[in-house]
């Protein structure tokens, strides 16, 4: 795929030009805080911030979703709902590219769900590349997600006054090639681009003790340790952490009825596996009734069973959980205390 | 044009019901009744014995029910269901004539190719029989293909007893081996009184050649499939339904997990070999 460079000056009437044809979402500042948001004027994006406390995913998998239309007394056929429009999400991470691919997985693979698929197949993700870690919550580097070869349609990484921009899609190439303002990369651009990239890789440290490739093991090794029970003490079973993460997809369904009391809406939302409820079954039987094994449960998870499903790690070393937890339980110390005595 | 940029369209999606009328409502005891359905649009369900359907009461929710009746016995299904909680509800407030929605069938049912030729034991505790007796449908209905049948059923008393015109129609054959135990007895019980595991005791199983097919309350796996261990079973010959919370049905909201395994996806009906080392599992 080709390379392309594009002036930084360029990049407000690109979103400009942009914003006539689809909906652009990226990092804006919003009470103060950086959050993914729509972008209402081109000066709102912000491209080199970091660290937002929710994920892009609310864009293809929202919080609250509507899936079927009903009538109370069944006399017409439900009809299925999904709501997707053109959308660019403009400035997405690295770590939240590897998210979204983990997600795309898990919504196309054997039963196809439409209303996610149908959302990610009209977004074009431009990406762009991180300068330094966001704080000493990340791990990306040790997830191996700090450099993302797919998963976007165009890659922005700055160097000087420019950006050199990497094509992964024909769509993304097509994207530029309509714009009609950036250039052919130069032999110069592509240097410059492997010293940004080598100076950006020495600014981030491994936070893990250990070959990440080892966690599916230490995880196993480690299903009866005291440490679940430990942190099962500390967790309070709010859910925060997985309404933050990127690669969280749980969800309940639930039906809603009108006004009118004859025809209602099903949707979904955003459920937790941290809640007590979340394997309870109806004679009263939880099948994870102990805060530690729900613990346990989201770090296998993450560490262990996505892994096994689609071949790559759940977690994405984003650092969003670790904030968002009032008693600070953090995966990097999580996966450290389960290294072996080697 | 790029065909992201194409409207939204309507879609056929793995979360629309289909609709099925209610023909026939049975009480069978003061919890449990039996509801016979018939999509709207005439075609056959076409589940396999073991697999189950997420049932919309709508405007009140969806639930997983197990397919009752076997796929042997015409375009109509059975489901049997609990009273419990919202969605059961509001099926036992449901007269014939009424509709509901359905999904499904879902799931991996129980192996019935692989079962012939064999003895086929089956345990059922309580509610599990109401799997069970679509399998049980099955093999009665091709009879001549299996092995010695026999059905060990147990319930905590006998009020709780289920599909009592076929117990006595099961009790009554000479090619079945039936057995009935309750936990605590009433003044009209003349049968055996204990848990399930009582009928194990002297029960002539060939571990060679039979399969064990077991479906009930989570407490009671335990208890019995050590008892067909004891008898030489192999583990990939031990087979089981187990229950989980299920929202989707089809592999994503995630409750029914055990360890890794979507239960929806890769069960409900699993062998304990497949088990044995998931640690939630049993
Ligand atoms: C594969 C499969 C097959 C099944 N087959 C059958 C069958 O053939 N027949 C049958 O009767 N049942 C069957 N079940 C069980 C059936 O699905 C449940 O009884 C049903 O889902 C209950 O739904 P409900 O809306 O009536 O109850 P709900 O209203 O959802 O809940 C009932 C009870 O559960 C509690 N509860 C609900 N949600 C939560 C939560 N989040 N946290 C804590 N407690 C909660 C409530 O307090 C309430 O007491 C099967 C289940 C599975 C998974
Ligand atoms: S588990 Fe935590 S660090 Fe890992 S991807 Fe999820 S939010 Fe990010
Ligand atoms: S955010 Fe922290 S306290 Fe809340 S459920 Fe997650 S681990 Fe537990
Ligand atoms: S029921 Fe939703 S994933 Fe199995």
């Amino acid at each position: 795929m080709p390379l392309k460079v594009i002036e930084k000056r360029d990049v407000e009437p690109l979103v400009r030009h942009l914003m006539e044809r689809f909906q652009v979402v990226g990092i804006k500042k919003k009470d103060g805080k950086n959050t993914y948001g729509v972008i209402e004027s081109p000066a709102e994006l912000r491209l080199d911030s970091c660290a937002t406390i929710t994920s892009p995913k609310k864009y293809f998998f929202p919080q609250r979703e509507t899936l079927l239309q009903f009538a109370v007394d069944g006399s017409w056929e439900p009809q299925a709902v999904v709501e997707a429009q053109p959308r660019i999400i403009f400035g997405m991470r690295p770590c939240d590219i590897a998210a979204t691919w983990m997600l795309d997985m898990a919504f196309s693979e054997v039963n196809p769900d439409a209303n996610y698929l149908e959302k990610r197949k009209r977004a074009l993700i431009i990406g762009v590349d991180c300068k330094e870690p966001c704080d000493e919550y990340c791990f990306c580097k040790s997830m191996g997600t700090l450099e993302v070869e797919t998963g976007y349609d165009l890659f922005f990484t700055a160097a000087d006054d420019t950006y050199i921009v990497r094509t992964g899609t024909p769509e993304g190439e097509a994207l530029l090639e309509e714009w009609g303002k950036a250039r052919e990369a130069l032999y110069e651009d592509r240097v410059k681009l492997r010293a940004v990239q080598r100076e950006k890789d020495e600014r981030f440290k491994e936070a893990l003790e250990f070959d990440v490739e080892e966690l599916p093991r230490f995880l196993e090794d480690s299903y009866r340790s005291l440490l679940w029970d430990v942190l099962g003490e500390k967790c309070l079973s709010c859910g925060s952490c997985n309404l933050v993460c990127p690669t969280c997809y749980c969800f309940n369904v639930l039906d809603e009825v009108k006004l009118n009391l004859s025809e209602g809406e099903r949707y979904r939302v955003w459920d937790s596996c941290q809640l007590e409820g979340f394997a309870k079954v109806a004679t009263g039987e939880n099948f994870r009734e102990r805060r530690g094994d729900r613990v346990r449960h989201r770090f296998f998870r993450k560490g262990k069973y996505m892994k096994e499903m689609f071949g790559r790690f759940g977690c994405v070393g984003c650092g969003r959980c670790t904030r968002a937890c009032l008693v600070h339980i953090n995966p990097i110390e999580v996966y450290n205390q389960l290294k072996g005595g080697e | 044009m790029d065909a992201r940029l194409l409207p939204t369209v309507d879609l056929d999606t793995i979360f629309r019901p289909r609709l099925a009328q209610l023909l026939n409502v049975e009480e069978m005891t003061a919890k449990e009744k039996l509801f016979t359905f018939q999509f709207k649009d005439g075609t056959p369900l076409g589940q396999d014995p073991g697999q189950f359907v997420e049932v919309s009461a709508f405007g009140i929710g969806e639930a997983p029910i197990s397919v009752s009746s076997s796929p042997t016995r015409g375009d109509t299904f059975e489901l049997c269901v609990r009273a419990v909680g919202n969605v059961t509800n509001a099926l036992h407030r449901m007269a014939p004539g009424a509709t509901v929605g359905i999904r499904g069938p879902f799931g991996r049912g129980f192996p019935v190719e692989e079962m012939r030729g064999r003895n086929v034991l089956f345990v059922a505790g309580g509610l599990g029989l109401v799997p069970l007796r679509s399998l049980i449908h099955a093999v009665l209905d091709m009879r001549q293909d299996f092995g010695a049948v026999t059905i060990l059923y147990g319930t905590k008393n006998p009020s709780e007893l289920l599909f009592r015109n076929e117990l006595a129609q099961w009790e009554a054959r000479d090619d079945v081996d039936y057995q009935v135990t309750v936990d605590v007895a009433d003044e009209s019980w003349r049968g055996n009184v204990g848990v399930i595991t009582t009928l194990f005791r002297g029960l002539p199983v060939d571990p060679r050649n039979t399969v064990a097919v077991i479906v009930g309350p989570p407490v009671m796996y335990r208890f019995v499939i050590r008892e067909v261990l004891g008898k030489g079973l192999p583990m990939g010959r031990i087979l089981v339904s187990l229950e989980r919370r299920m929202k989707c049905g089809v592999g994503k909201c995630g409750h029914c997990q055990i360890n890794g395994v979507y239960v929806c996806q890769k069960g409900p009906v699993f062998t304990y070999a497949e088990l044995r080392n998931l640690q939630e599992a049993i």
